[in-house]
């Protein structure tokens, strides 16, 4: 965001405006806000107030702030991880060649089954203190949302434009220029939208993985997640509506003051250099280019940033030129055994941990089977979300009107943490004595199949007018529109909702086949009921078990069903 | 230009080769033995069809791509790696969307380290200089090609660069928009307003070439050489429509289009597998139908003078002579000498309907293109009538680069569908002989 003269300098006049104080109020604030809650956190854990969590709705303004904050702080993680892994390895081949397949694999990998591991990692670090418990929570927030930012990250890099990078070499930019002018900003409009989407997960997890059971003993960080949890101990139903309204009201600010600015300001790194149409500016953007303070503060930040960017430094690892010279290959063996010799010992671990608790085959075969029963249930889902929200999305897709203004709904639907509502259907299903294998099913889909609808809409919208048109013309109608028309035009945006979807759907099966409500216990069939009902028992080996099974199941899922639809969808479907 | 013209040359070139290993086979040469020397004061191009190597030379001498063999002296020394005072204008302008036209033309200002002021002030000149003065705060994306291209060059010129390189610079934009900044740059080069001492471009319009260059190296194919070297004696600003100009202009052609001296390859000679792997270039059916009917047609009635046939249909050289070759290739036409003329098979080719169209093309495909005589051929003998494209294509890269492998196949798999030899399967990657008339029985 800089220029080389603020406008804002030159102007005349430079007295603050309205525009000002409404803005730095909103600054204060935040930052009075986060001064309070900090400290806190070096409590002993034994400090009662410190992990008592109260149902006095007066508490919520604190809590909701406690969790965006874990929220932020994972954020701030998974950008580091991701600024550092990705470089790594776009530009060693070596590195690539071994964190390319992991980022893959964490990408699918159920990451909530993980919590009790990390849990007690963290509480060791910090023994007795709320920071371990912390830690824990916006790791498990961290898993769920750096992979795939990292991961859009290398494809950047790895896909950089030739012409750019010819011209950053022949003006011999230095490897640190050459990242900040032309690396960086190619990746930003990708880095930004799996920021987004990370986010919209990250928040399921954060309410989940604020509620910790540790073997027989639990704890609680004060939350909205801990909220929703005691609520549902103590069958306090107004307090779970507290706890959706509060998280409304985060969402909604999240939503308005970060990201659509962030993914307006984005656009300005899109490679095309054709002027799209341009959605309007979102009102903080706009408020932000206003304010004479804010704005002049805003150009000092990014003057001191391109200064930075401008320096000639030159990093060690970032290789601009590329070495024609071919690879050692007693270099390369070594690596390769290396990282086979690794693999293997870690595999071994797992095996040697797992079989020494006392989990053997019979195990084995209970966690397969119990991941059949999830995986029919994942399938029946989404093909459930595919019959409802296709020819919802295929209707307001085609209407320009309805669908910029439900596009911002699903996306909203798709950040709010489904498990708050969860407590809903519990109770629904404990008056009405309901089936649990059939009807704790649909908490599985119920945050994810919005990604389905606003992908589904995004592709009827970017559906070609003309052929459009031509259907019309050769009277296409009916089914036959349905099969030869709309269909195929959406197919491939609708395999990339329903990856997502899916993925979604086997994480949230964790916490969704299992559920409380006071002391009504409520219990699915399924693999996600096997690995939280493992940590419940505080089971390590059964829990690694069923983890390594589900992450066998999703990647098993991804490979025979989605990545060759995907291929199939960009290969036939694309114009 | 007729400047002051120092003995000590700028650049020098020697015995240069770029060629890339190969596993399986000799290595691919891209450029072999190439030698030039930049003199202060001269604006040279380089002349060429697509994969001749002149964008290679261009890079070799950015510093950009080190050469497999010879030396590149730059104002006496080695060059190893971008040199100061060298900067290059590219094809597509490679700005960088996110920076603004003052950014992107302090980016080679920034990357040398110049203070903030002094840095402004000369991205200032350079914007005024390239006649973009007003559109310092705009985003590329905001701009037509034509002032893109200006940035690209002001972004060039603002490190005071002592070589210009400039690649196509005018190839991606409407004739209209080229020619007023080919003017515009001549006339700023004439006057010796630019802070630089010597231009080096690569072009494959004759025209631009004789317009604005004061000697033209002609590259060769395959390997890349200097087939030629010429000096256009003509003083700016120059007249297209000048005799003189008309004469350099068909000689030029006349060079390009000179026959190699090799003799015409038979496809039962055991040499056959070596036909198998000559390059086609990728020119559509439909292009070359069209060239055959203009051939015919009046005025050319047959024959039909390069130049004159390129600026009726309103192609350039380099889009013109693929074409020609191509019809050459299958003996539907003769290229030399600067003509094109029909063979008699052309001239029935012109005449015929679309099946018999189909039938001549067919026949051609078979005697003159091995390739093609291959793939039908390995059809008929399977019992199955099926094959996999992967095996030629693998035989292809075993005497040219991916690329070239790649664009022969896929031309082959066009002409041959065009003319119904056979059917081909993009899915499964398969060539076969479903929905073939005249499969039947192998000849």
């Amino acid at each position: 965001m800089s220029r080389s003269l603020p406008s804002s300098l030159t102007s005349s006049r430079r007295l603050p405006n309205v525009w000002d104080a409404l803005a730095s109020a909103c600054v204060l604030a935040g930052i009075v806000a986060l001064v309070h809650v900090t400290p806190e956190t070096f409590q002993p854990i034994d400090a009662p107030q410190a992990v008592a969590v109260s149902l006095d709705p007066s508490n919520l303004p604190e809590y909701a702030l406690r969790t965006t904050l874990r929220m932020f702080a994972a954020l701030f993680a998974s950008l580091v991880f991701t600024f550092t892994v990705a470089p790594l390895a776009a530009k060693s081949r070596r590195a690539g060649l071994i964190i390319v397949p992991i980022l893959d694999i964490l990408q699918s990998v159920p990451i909530l089954g993980f919590l009790t591991f990390t849990t007690a990692f963290f509480m060791g670090l910090f023994p007795g203190k709320v920071a371990g418990l912390e830690l824990a929570a916006i790791f498990a927030v961290f898993t769920s949302q750096a992979w795939n930012m990292a991961f859009s990250m290398y494809q950047s890099l790895t896909t950089l434009p030739a012409d750019l990078v010819e011209a950053a070499r022949s003006f011999r930019l230095t490897p640190w220029q050459r990242f900040w002018r032309l690396e960086v900003p190619f990746s930003i409009p990708g880095l930004v939208w799996n920021m987004m989407l990370s986010m919209s997960g990250g928040w399921f997890f954060v309410v989940a993985s604020e509620a910790i059971t540790l073997g027989d003993k639990s704890w609680t960080l004060p939350g909205i997640g801990s909220y929703v949890s005691v609520a549902l101990d103590q069958r306090s139903m107004p307090s779970v509506w507290w706890a959706i309204l509060a998280m409304f009201i985060v969402i909604l600010a999240y939503d308005q003051l970060l990201f659509r600015p962030l993914v307006a300001w984005s656009a300005k790194f899109r490679m095309e250099l054709t002027a799209g149409a341009v959605a309007e500016d979102p009102w903080v953007l706009k408020l932000m280019r206003r304010t004479r303070v804010l704005s002049v503060m805003m150009d000092v930040v990014g003057d001191g940033l391109s200064t930075i960017a401008r320096l000639r430094l030159s990093l060690p690892m970032a290789t601009g030129e590329r070495h024609e010279k071919p690879p050692s290959k007693l270099a390369d063996a070594l690596f390769y055994v290396a990282a086979v010799l690794i693999a293997g010992w870690m595999v071994w671990l797992i095996v040697d941990y797992i079989a020494s608790n006392d989990v053997g085959l019979a195990d084995l075969g209970e966690a397969v089977k119990l991941g059949l029963f999830t995986m029919v249930r994942v399938i029946v889902l989404i093909a459930l979300a595919a019959a409802i929200w296709v020819p919802i999305g295929v209707w307001i897709g085609l209407r320009p009107d309805w669908a910029r203004r439900v596009q911002v709904v699903a996306q909203f639907a798709a950040a709010f943490p489904a498990n708050l509502f969860f407590p809903i259907f519990v109770i629904l299903i404990v008056k009405f004595h309901g089936n649990s294998d059939i009807w704790l099913t649909p908490l599985m889909i119920l945050g994810t199949q919005w990604y389905i609808l606003f992908n589904v809409i995004a592709g009827a919208s970017a559906f070609p007018g003309d052929l459009q048109e031509a259907a019309k013309n050769l009277q296409v109608r009916g089914w036959l529109w349905w099969r030869r028309v709309i269909l195929p035009g959406i197919f491939p945006y609708f395999v990339t909702g329903a990856i997502t979807a899916s993925g979604g759907s086997w994480n949230a099966s964790i916490v969704a086949e299992v559920a409380s409500w006071g002391d009504d216990k409520l219990q699915a069939h399924g693999l996600g009921a096997y690995i939280a009902q493992a940590t419940t028992d505080g089971n390590f080996a059964r829990v690694v078990l069923g983890v390594a099974v589900m992450s066998v199941f999703v990647l098993g899922f991804n490979r025979v069903l989605w990545r060759p639809l995907y291929a199939y969808a960009t290969r036939r479907l694309t114009l | 230009m007729d400047g002051t013209i120092s003995p000590a040359p700028l650049m020098q070139v020697t015995g240069c080769r770029q060629s890339y290993h190969k596993d399986s086979s000799a290595d691919l040469v891209v450029l072999d033995d190439v030698n030039l020397t930049l003199k202060v004061g001269e604006m040279v191009g380089l002349l060429g069809r697509s994969g001749s190597g002149k964008s290679t030379l261009l890079r070799i001498v950015a510093g950009l791509l080190k050469p497999t063999a010879g030396e590149v002296k730059w104002r006496g020394k080695q060059i190893d790696g971008p040199a100061d005072g060298i900067a290059m204008v590219f094809q597509s302008f490679a700005l960088f969307p996110w920076l603004t036209v003052r950014e992107n033309v302090e980016l080679g200002l920034e990357a040398q380290g110049i203070p903030t002021a002094e840095r402004e002030k000369r991205a200032e000149d350079a914007i005024d200089l390239i006649g973009l003065g007003g559109y310092e705060s705009a985003y590329p994306k905001e701009l037509s090609g034509g002032m893109r291209q200006r940035v690209g060059l002001a972004r060039a010129l603002v490190v005071h660069p002592d070589l210009l390189l400039m690649d196509e610079p005018f190839s991606a934009l409407d004739v209209l928009t080229a020619e007023t900044l080919r003017t515009d740059l001549i006339d700023l080069w004439s006057e010796q307003k630019l802070p630089i001492k010597s231009i080096m471009m690569v072009t494959h319009n004759i025209e631009e070439a004789v317009l604005m260059c004061d000697r033209i190296l002609v590259f060769s194919s395959n390997p890349g050489r200097v087939a030629h070297e010429l000096a256009v004696p003509f003083p700016h600003p120059r007249n297209r429509l000048d005799p003189a100009f008309r004469e350099l202009v068909d000689n030029i052609y006349a060079v390009m289009t000179r026959r190699p001296q090799k003799p015409a390859a038979s496809v039962q000679t055991p040499a056959a597998e070596a036909g198998v792997a000559t390059p086609l270039v990728s020119v559509s059916t439909n292009l070359l139908a069209g060239l055959i009917e203009a051939l015919a047609a009046p005025p050319y009635d047959g024959r039909a003078d390069l130049p004159a046939l390129a600026a009726g249909l309103q192609l350039e050289a380099d889009e013109l002579l693929p074409m020609g070759e191509a019809l050459q290739l299958l003996h539907l036409s003769d290229l030399a000498d600067g003509d094109l003329t029909l063979t008699d098979s052309g001239k029935k080719f012109a005449l015929a309907n679309t099946d018999g169209r189909k039938a001549i093309f067919a026949d051609a495909l078979r005697n003159h293109v091995p390739l093609v005589a291959a793939i039908r051929r390995t059809l008929d003998e399977r019992w199955n009538h099926r094959a996999s494209s992967v095996r030629f294509l693998d035989e292809l890269e075993d005497h040219m680069s991916p690329d070239y492998a790649e664009e022969t196949l896929r031309t082959a798999i066009m002409w041959g569908r065009y003319a119904e030899l056979y059917a081909y399967d993009e899915e499964a990657a398969q060539f076969s002989l479903e929905d073939i008339e005249d499969a039947k029985p192998a000849e």
